[in-house]
């Protein structure tokens, strides 16, 4: 495997994680996940019901190809998602888990204090731990320093399709990181994606953009490109970004013989 | 800060008044602009507005898809009580009314919210009417204990209370509360309710945010269609949406718009509310408030209510009766009000897919809210 994730003590070809909620249908989820090439995909907890014989969504998710990344979302303080997270792995689960500590119903912001804290718990358990954060370089060294496999900054409001808001705090948190960075949530299309991983992120995770577009299964696969792209042009080192164009020099040309 | 103490009535009804002079450029300036303020908001529901459906409605369904994609929750009401001290013109369970009235025993309660989630509800809004002996805080916690053993989302819908009961609910496994202020227009208020405690206007109109301070999170607002003019009401409930976005951040808000039905009183509703109104009302408010859930009943009927999905609506109630017993024995007690749509809940759920939805039973997982011990697992 040339170039793989290395995260969690685990390899992953991909580079390109994908949510579960907001589809119409289990076969448009399970559809989009294929054609992703992901091999993690994240479930909130609160849709599953893990007492349940059948589940409307883990049932199209075969755990074989996809390594299910349970996440704490409608978890509002540290002690929710703690509940949350042992109650998933006391179902059965893998001791994976992304820490979404949201307080705030409307616009969906992480709070820094309690992710921590529960990151901190979590990691103490033998949990590994994937908070889901602001872009926030500080937050996402503590993080580091209690254990986290990952970070995972956001680049615009979920859902909110708006692309790399945050671009100039995440350049710090990729210049700095020493676990994988991981861009989440407001990537809206396929070239959003490419510039995160041009810039050197890890990998990225998109649910809305796929979720609700008009074809998920082919916008899936146009983040896989974009993401793959991306990937490529980072590890190719990209040329220099010049304020204007190079091709001549009009004013000390005429050393080198230029005519202009 | 209330909310009772900054909304100023006199002011949204001029507020209401100048949009009645709204131009098409106005109203597609209001679509254009990120920026809804009230006044803004007040042209979407003008009248050159009222012109413009196609185009609100296709704002608001591409608002909606992007903030709760294609999925339908789907919830059912669980009627406690039809016992009431309260007379409320527009009621069937107004006081003195010749109906047969009920208060279901914490046994009846567990039997209703069995049938309930037998038929697949995970949801479950429970309803009373106002008694303060049959129907008092302690029974309220109880039945909402009772209930949370058996689905994992439990919401109130029931008299106005105080901080501390809203906590015992809270603490009890309540997630959610519902109040409507049924009109925020002072005048009109005291014409429709003539009798009992909710006969006070600001109480009422204080209480939602009680709630929010006592951790309820999630808080459903809504205004009676037919009672006062929409317009004003739909400016009185957004002011109110966002009074609770500064003063309840950690609340979610869900938005509702019950059309009055015949009920056993036979209340004809003064101000009607027609289709397109309805229409331009539910595509308007998405619009203001993107991320509000907007909840739809049974009240309307089954045609209608497919047409308006797309619109914004995020959450439906299916299969329901409003009669206390009305799903394990049905007949035995008076109903609030007459469903229109009366299609079983498979028949809703195979609608929902056909058009294109998900629909979601299961949204909510009780260990996160829970003091229950064994939820907190090992």
């Amino acid at each position: 495997m040339t170039d793989p994730l290395e995260l969690g003590g685990r390899s992953f070809r991909s580079r390109l994680i994908v949510g579960t909620g907001k589809f119409a249908s289990p076969e448009l989820m399970s559809d989009a996940l294929a054609a992703s090439g992901a091999e993690m995909v994240t479930v909130a907890l609160r849709r599953v019901d893990l007492e349940a014989p059948a589940n409307p969504i883990t049932d199209f998710i075969d755990q074989s190809k996809y390594l299910l990344l349970p996440n704490t979302s409608g978890a509002a303080t540290a002690e929710e998602a703690l509940r949350l997270a042992r109650l998933a792995r006391s179902a059965g689960l893998p001791p994976w888990i992304k820490v979404e500590v949201i307080p705030d119903p409307r616009y969906l912001m992480p709070d820094p204090v309690d992710t921590l804290a529960a990151c901190e718990t979590l990691v103490a358990e033998g949990f590994i731990v994937l908070p889901y954060i602001h872009a926030d370089p500080v937050l996402a060294k503590r993080l580091e320093e209690v254990g986290v496999a990952a970070v995972m900054p956001l680049a615009a409001p979920i859902g909110s399709g708006r692309g790399l808001k945050m671009e100039t705090a995440i350049a710090i948190i990729i210049e700095q990181a020493t676990v994988p960075v991981v861009v989440d949530a407001g990537l809206g299309v396929p070239s959003h994606a490419a510039a995160a991983m041009e810039m050197g992120a890890d990998a990225v995770l998109v649910n809305t953009a796929i979720a609700t577009a008009a074809h998920p299964a082919r916008m899936a696969h146009a983040f896989a490109l974009g993401v793959e792209s991306g990937r490529a042009a980072y590890l190719a080192g990209r040329a220099a970004e010049l304020d204007e164009a190079a091709a001549s020099s009009p004013l000390t040309g005429f050393l080198r013989g230029e005519v202009p | 800060m209330t909310f009772a103490q900054t909304f100023d009535a006199a002011a949204t009804r001029r507020c209401v008044e100048r949009a009645h002079h709204a131009r098409r450029v106005d109203v597609a300036a209001a679509l254009d602009t990120a920026d809804c303020s009230l006044e803004r908001f007040a042209t979407l529901l003008s009248p050159a507005a009222g012109d413009m459906l196609e185009a609100l409605a296709a704002r608001a369904h591409a608002l909606t898809v992007e903030r709760f994609g294609r999925t339908m929750a789907l919830f059912a009401p669980l009627y406690l009580s039809n016992e009431c001290v309260c007379t409320c013109t527009y009621c069937g369970f107004s006081r003195g009314l010749p109906i047969r009235r009920k208060t279901l025993r914490i046994d009846e309660v567990a039997s209703e919210a069995q049938a309930l989630a037998a038929r697949g509800f995970r949801n479950v809004l429970l309803v009373s009417s106002e008694h303060p002996k049959h129907v008092d805080p302690a029974y309220l916690a109880r039945c909402v204990a009772e209930t949370k053993r058996l689905v994992p989302y439990v919401a109130l819908e029931v008299a106005a209370a105080r901080e501390p009961q809203y906590a015992s609910w809270a603490h009890a496994g309540c997630d959610g509360v519902v109040l409507y202020q049924e009109t925020y227009d002072p005048e009109a208020y005291p014409r429709y309710h003539r009798g009992g405690p909710k006969q006070h206007y600001h109480e009422r109109l204080e209480t939602p945010e009680r709630a929010a301070a006592a951790g309820i999170r999630h808080l459903g607002l809504g205004a009676l269609l037919g009672l006062a003019d929409w317009r004003f009401e739909a400016l009185a409930l957004v002011a109110h949406a966002r009074h609770l976005y500064r003063y309840g951040w950690r609340t979610q808000i869900n938005i509702s718009f019950p059309r009055i039905n015949p009920a056993a009183g036979n209340f004809a509703p003064e101000r009607p509310v027609s289709d397109a109104e309805l229409v331009q009302l539910i595509a308007a408010v998405r619009i203001a408030l993107p991320m509000a859930g907007i909840v739809l009943s049974t009240r309307e009927p089954a045609v209608l209510r497919d047409r308006l999905i797309p619109l914004g609506v995020t959450q439906m109630s299916a299969g329901s009766s409003t009669e206390p017993g009305g799903y394990s024995k049905p007949g035995e007690a008076g109903e609030q009000f007459h469903l229109e749509d009366t299609r079983p809940r498979e028949a809703v759920v195979q609608r929902l897919r056909e058009l294109g939805y998900e629909p979601v039973d299961k949204d909510w997982e009780p260990a996160i809210s829970s003091m229950i011990p064994h939820a907190v697992g090992a």
